[in-house]
């Protein structure tokens, strides 16, 4: 394992993107910061740009509006950088998959890496996801 | 002095949606603003026009994720206006339950995140906590933490558990203590009154030339709230206040939504105690052709949906309306003479909630606008007049 990805999973920060979404994902996500759930206490913390995080949360369908800017906010990120797609709507745009504005779903658009399925996923599961996604790293 | 302009967004850390807003400021002060939307357009009501009539509750439920009772509230109204039908009593009480839990969470998550824009993180993470326990309430009571599922035109879906409602009680006369601290922390605390009071002021003249709704209208004295004004499910059968202030600042807009918590603790704590028994759905097969509208009071003003049949199991048309759609002008009256660092927090005040605002434009390959604003007014004018000859109308 590399020094960087090592240091990484110590403490992953993570930026969110909402690409279409309800909203209900974009809260959940941040509900994990609160302290109920509290997921900094596993070193995760929520970033104001995508220059600094290790981990990207998206959430919503990908419409065409979102679509092209997402591809290049991924580029700018520095590498390695994990894709995390949380809810229906980015695993397969879910409900809105007859939308005409939602033509493509998330992972024909940069690769994921963790699907976290739930319309919206339990924060419960949100933390589920993203340490299993440390233990996929690890090899464990 | 050079003018220069600001990008905030698409995304950035403030709000938790997409949106583009463009301040021009001249050295500090904000001269000019601008938004740009449509990161989450997703195209519901053409989505909601492709279900059936019970299935479109689904796609309407997840216009907002906040708003998951009152959009599904509105259409549910406005499909039972086309029949026209009442619903049963307990139908109404459980309903109003709902959509009373649902003001409560919204209006603590705003305050949550109002104290993050202002970087005051331990009312973000105060209030957020306290929130967790209304959305126990939501699960216990519906089965869901949001996007509730338990409205369909004619009733709703599900019956309360009785079982259940001991603890329901609990849980939310467990909250009254800390929202009582909370009121005291964040109406006394001088450096809020010195960072909130007298900025982003909208006046009552404001408030009705841009018709702005909700909060945001009864925070500069004008009362006007549909529960009240048009009383529908048990709204006007319970006892309870509108919150009403007068100055339009930022500061009275806090203060409209911490009391209106309250007022939704009361309704919820009456509806509860006076939940009546019997049928919860009207099971309805056909719906006719014809036209109708419901509105419901979100927490952040009113909703408005439109629906029209013609006689098959789907909506013919369907049309959204949602409050922030008549609050957002709004920024032009209250952001513009303000200084930069006040400019978050007035543009946050409205609670303003892009995804049930989203509209589109239709642009040509090398985006010139087809559609502007006049081109639409014509468009519409041209379809009313051929209505109305269809109709057989003068
Ligand atoms: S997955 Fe469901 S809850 Fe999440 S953004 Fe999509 S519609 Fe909303």
């Amino acid at each position: 394992m590399s020094f960087a990805v090592n240091a990484m999973l110590k403490s992953p920060w993570v930026f969110h993107l909402s690409t279409g979404s309800c909203n209900n994902c974009d809260i959940e996500i941040l509900d994990c910061l609160t302290p109920r759930f509290d997921i900094e206490r596993f070193g995760m913390l929520l970033v104001g740009s995508i220059k600094h995080a290790d981990v990207l949360l998206v959430t919503g369908s990908c419409n065409r509006k979102s679509a092209g800017r997402l591809k290049t906010l991924y580029e700018q990120a520095p590498q390695p950088c994990v894709v995390v797609a949380i809810g229906e709507c980015s695993l397969s745009r879910g409900l809105f998959i007859h939308s005409y504005n939602c033509p493509v779903p998330l992972d024909k658009i940069i690769p994921v890496s963790v699907y976290i399925p739930g319309c919206p996923p339990k924060p419960e599961a949100i933390i589920g996801g993203v340490v299993k996604l440390i233990q996929k790293v690890k090899g464990t | 002095m050079a003018k220069s302009v600001i990008p905030i967004g698409p995304w950035h850390p403030l709000q938790e949606e997409p949106e583009f807003f463009t301040l021009t400021v001249d050295g500090e002060t904000v001269v000019d603003m601008d938004v740009s939307i449509g990161y989450n357009h997703r195209g519901i009501e053409k989505l909601s026009e492709m279900k059936s009539f019970d299935q479109a509750t689904f796609v309407i439920e997840r216009i907002c994720g906040i708003c998951s009772t009152s959009h599904p509230f509105a259409y549910t109204r406005a499909v039972e206006d086309v029949i026209p039908v009442e619903v049963p009593d307990r139908a109404k009480y459980i309903r109003t339950i709902i959509a009373e839990t649902e003001r409560i969470h919204s209006h603590l998550l705003w305050l949550g995140l109002a104290g993050h824009f202002l970087g005051y993180n331990t009312i973000y993470h105060w209030v957020w906590k306290l929130r967790e326990e209304i959305l126990d309430v939501c699960e216990i009571l519906t089965g869901n933490r949001n996007n509730y599922a338990i409205f369909k035109p004619g009733g709703v879906r599900r019956d309360f558990n009785m079982d259940d409602i001991p603890l329901v009680l609990r849980k939310i006369d467990g909250i009254i203590p800390t929202v009582d601290r909370l009121k005291k922390a964040i109406l006394d605390d001088p450096v809020l009154h010195a960072r909130l009071k007298g900025i982003g002021i909208l006046t009552k003249e404001e408030v009705i030339d841009y018709s702005a709704l909700g909060p945001t209208a009864r925070a500069s004295g004008v009362a006007k709230d549909v529960r009240k004004d048009a009383p529908y499910g048990a709204y006007d059968r319970v006892d309870w206040d509108m919150i009403v202030t007068e100055n339009g600042d930022v500061f009275d807009k806090v203060v409209v939504r911490v009391l209106e918590t309250y007022e939704s603790i009361k309704i919820v704590k009456t509806c509860i105690a006076e939940l009546p028994g019997g049928e919860i759905d009207l099971n309805i097969k056909d719906i006719p052709p014809g036209e109708g509208i419901g509105a419901h009071e979100a927490p952040r003003g009113e909703t408005f949906h439109y629906i029209r049949s013609d006689g098959t199991n789907r909506p013919a048309r369907h049309k959204v309306r949602a409050p922030t759609f008549m609050n957002l002008p709004t920024y032009k009256a209250t952001v513009i003479g303000e200084t930069i660092s006040y400019a978050t927090i007035i543009l946050a005040a409205i609670d303003p909630c892009y995804c049930c605002t989203e509209r589109m434009a239709v642009r040509d390959v090398e985006g010139k606008r087809l559609f502007g604003g006049p081109d639409l007014v014509k468009l519409s004018q041209e379809k009313t007049a051929r209505m109305k000859r269809e109709m057989g109308m003068p």
